[in-house]
């Protein structure tokens, strides 16, 4: 598919990296976005949508990438996903060059997405099966994690049948599952009502403490970064670039009531004001 | 089965009052039987196996039984075709779309100089009328995949084989069962059409006998018939498609 061709500096370490949790400091990051820029040009006119992005996702870290409504977040998430190619710039994981190279991360979209004419269990396993890893184990694995989901006695319902907060464990158990390490999550719960957005964040707050993924995740949500992340990349408003790095100090496992402590209402402000300000100049 | 019931009953009622309508004109009027029979009169006829039609019935049946899968089969190989490449889609399509302006009954003359009197003039006659809608409703479906989840199998790394067997096939089912059964009922037309043409059997053929003889009442028969082999042929279809589409919600959305 890719017309790329790529020069794997080493062997891959992917099978070491998820048994181990030790000496990971000697390990390269799961994704490092280096120096990456995107122009869209359309008939003359020539959009900047990403200026030279860079970040980083360690192994096993939570990563954020916060900013306003059309920073290129999107357009970051494609080109790491390899559906687009950055105008310049790499993307690597794990320390090999992958840029523009499609299936190697797992992805969790804005809307569940899920496929209407599968059951739930084929949903979840699809991820798997895409890569041809399915394996004999597989479905009893899924349906364990559906059980752990809250998603019992759903395995054989289509996906028409549940609500928007189920469909969402859905699709993020499709992603969990998926035999890539690195989970790209796209602003998963934007579509949700608010309590049920903070009974997801709760959610996925614990599961990721208990299986810590490398992750990079996109909000604009100020409090969600923050109860969720190791580290929080601020983005501008177009083109997009990191403004700040942000790394958050919580200990784990974290608890909702963090969310009180005045460490984290200042970093709450801190935030916010970046925020406001840069909203404020793409208005202009 | 009470909602069923309630959406059964009108036209039941419908087709009864009108079939009243007909019995008492022609008895009121005193219309001669050549001209229209009443609807007793053909029951009495369809009774009566009346020369052998159910001999020509299953001979009609066999031709499209043969000739609806061929054509249905034709109609999805075509828009796979060009849904695979766009370029020959953008080159044949309107020509796909002047073939269905030649009336079928102006071709079937031309085939039978092509093809003589055997199967193959009347398959391709039926494929002819039976691929149309098929293709059409296929190609539609095929292009309208959604685009999240085309994304979502690109990052996955999904093949293009793959992408086509999990997502747009299935994605387009609905679409390709309006046009399957479309064509099903074209089919059965296309299959008297191609006997009327140049047969020794079938209702097409039994038609044009009966009506050399001013049998009006055996030509309604061939009718109720025709109507009743188009309508079995649907209903099959559309328990197909209510089974192999059975995950989309109830209502439409």
């Amino acid at each position: 598919m890719s017309q790329l061709t790529h020069t794997p500096p080493h062997e891959p370490v992917k099978s070491e990296i998820r048994t181990s949790a030790a000496g990971l400091h000697g390990l390269p990051p799961a994704l490092e976005v280096s120096a990456v820029s995107k122009t869209f040009t359309q008939r003359r006119n020539s959009t900047p949508v990403l200026n030279n992005v860079s970040l980083k996702v360690e192994q096993q870290q939570f990563v954020t990438i916060l900013g306003p409504s059309g920073c290129g977040k999107s357009t970051l998430f494609h080109i790491i996903g390899g559906l687009e190619q950055p105008d310049s710039g790499t993307v690597s994981m794990n320390g090999e060059i992958v840029t523009g190279q499609r299936g190697e991360i797992s992805y969790m979209p804005q809307q569940p997405a899920l496929f209407p004419w599968r059951t739930i269990e084929d949903n979840v396993l699809l991820s798997q099966e895409i890569k041809g890893a399915a394996r004999d184990g597989s479905r009893e694995e899924a349906r364990q994690w559906l059980g752990k989901v809250g998603l019992a006695g759903f395995e054989r319902a289509y996906p028409h049948m549940l609500s928007g907060g189920m469909q969402q464990r859905a699709a993020f158990l499709r992603a969990l599952l998926a035999p890539q390490e690195l989970m790209l999550l796209d602003e998963p719960f934007s579509a949700l009502d608010a309590l049920t957005r903070s009974e997801m964040q709760r959610w996925l707050l614990e599961l990721w403490e208990e299986n810590r993924r490398s992750v990079l995740f996109i909000t604009h949500n100020i409090e969600e970064a923050l109860l969720l992340s190791n580290r929080i990349y601020v983005f501008s408003g177009r083109p997009g670039q990191v403004l700040h790095t942000v790394d958050v100090p919580f200990p784990r496992p974290r608890r909702e009531e963090i969310a009180d402590t005045p460490e984290f209402l200042a970093l709450k402000r801190q935030l916010s004001q970046w925020m406001r300000e840069e909203q404020a100049k793409s208005r202009v | 089965m009470r909602s069923s019931w309630k959406q059964i009953w009108p036209p039941i009622v419908a087709v009864v009052f009108f079939l009243a309508v007909w019995q008492l004109a022609v008895s009121f009027f005193d219309i001669e039987k050549w001209i229209l029979p009443s609807p007793r009169d053909i029951g009495h006829e369809f009774a009566g196996n009346p020369a052998g039609i159910w001999d020509h019935t299953l001979a009609t049946l066999k031709l499209t039984l043969i000739g609806f899968p061929i054509g249905t089969g034709v109609g999805l190989l075509v828009a796979l075709l060009l849904h695979l490449m766009p370029w020959a889609k953008r080159a044949f399509y309107p020509l796909l779309i002047l073939s269905q302006n030649v009336p079928s009954i102006a071709l079937g003359p031309l085939l039978v100089i092509w093809f003589g009197f055997g199967l193959l003039p009347k398959m391709v006659l039926i494929t002819l009328v039976c691929f149309f809608p098929v293709a059409v409703a296929a190609m539609g479906g095929l292009a309208q995949s959604d685009r999240v989840m085309l994304n979502y199998m690109k990052m996955a790394g999904a093949s293009k084989w793959q992408i086509f067997t999990k997502l747009e096939l299935p994605h387009s089912l609905p679409a390709i069962f309006s046009g399957v059964k479309i064509s099903a009922t074209y089919a059965v037309m296309g299959a008297v059409v191609a006997e009327w043409i140049g047969a020794d059997k079938g209702i097409g053929y039994y038609m044009q006998l009966q009506k050399s003889a001013y049998r009006t009442d055996r030509m309604f028969v061939a009718i109720v018939i025709v109507v009743l082999l188009s309508l079995v042929l649907f209903a099959i279809i559309a328990l197909l498609e209510k089974w192999l589409v059975r995950w989309k919600p109830r209502r439409n959305p």
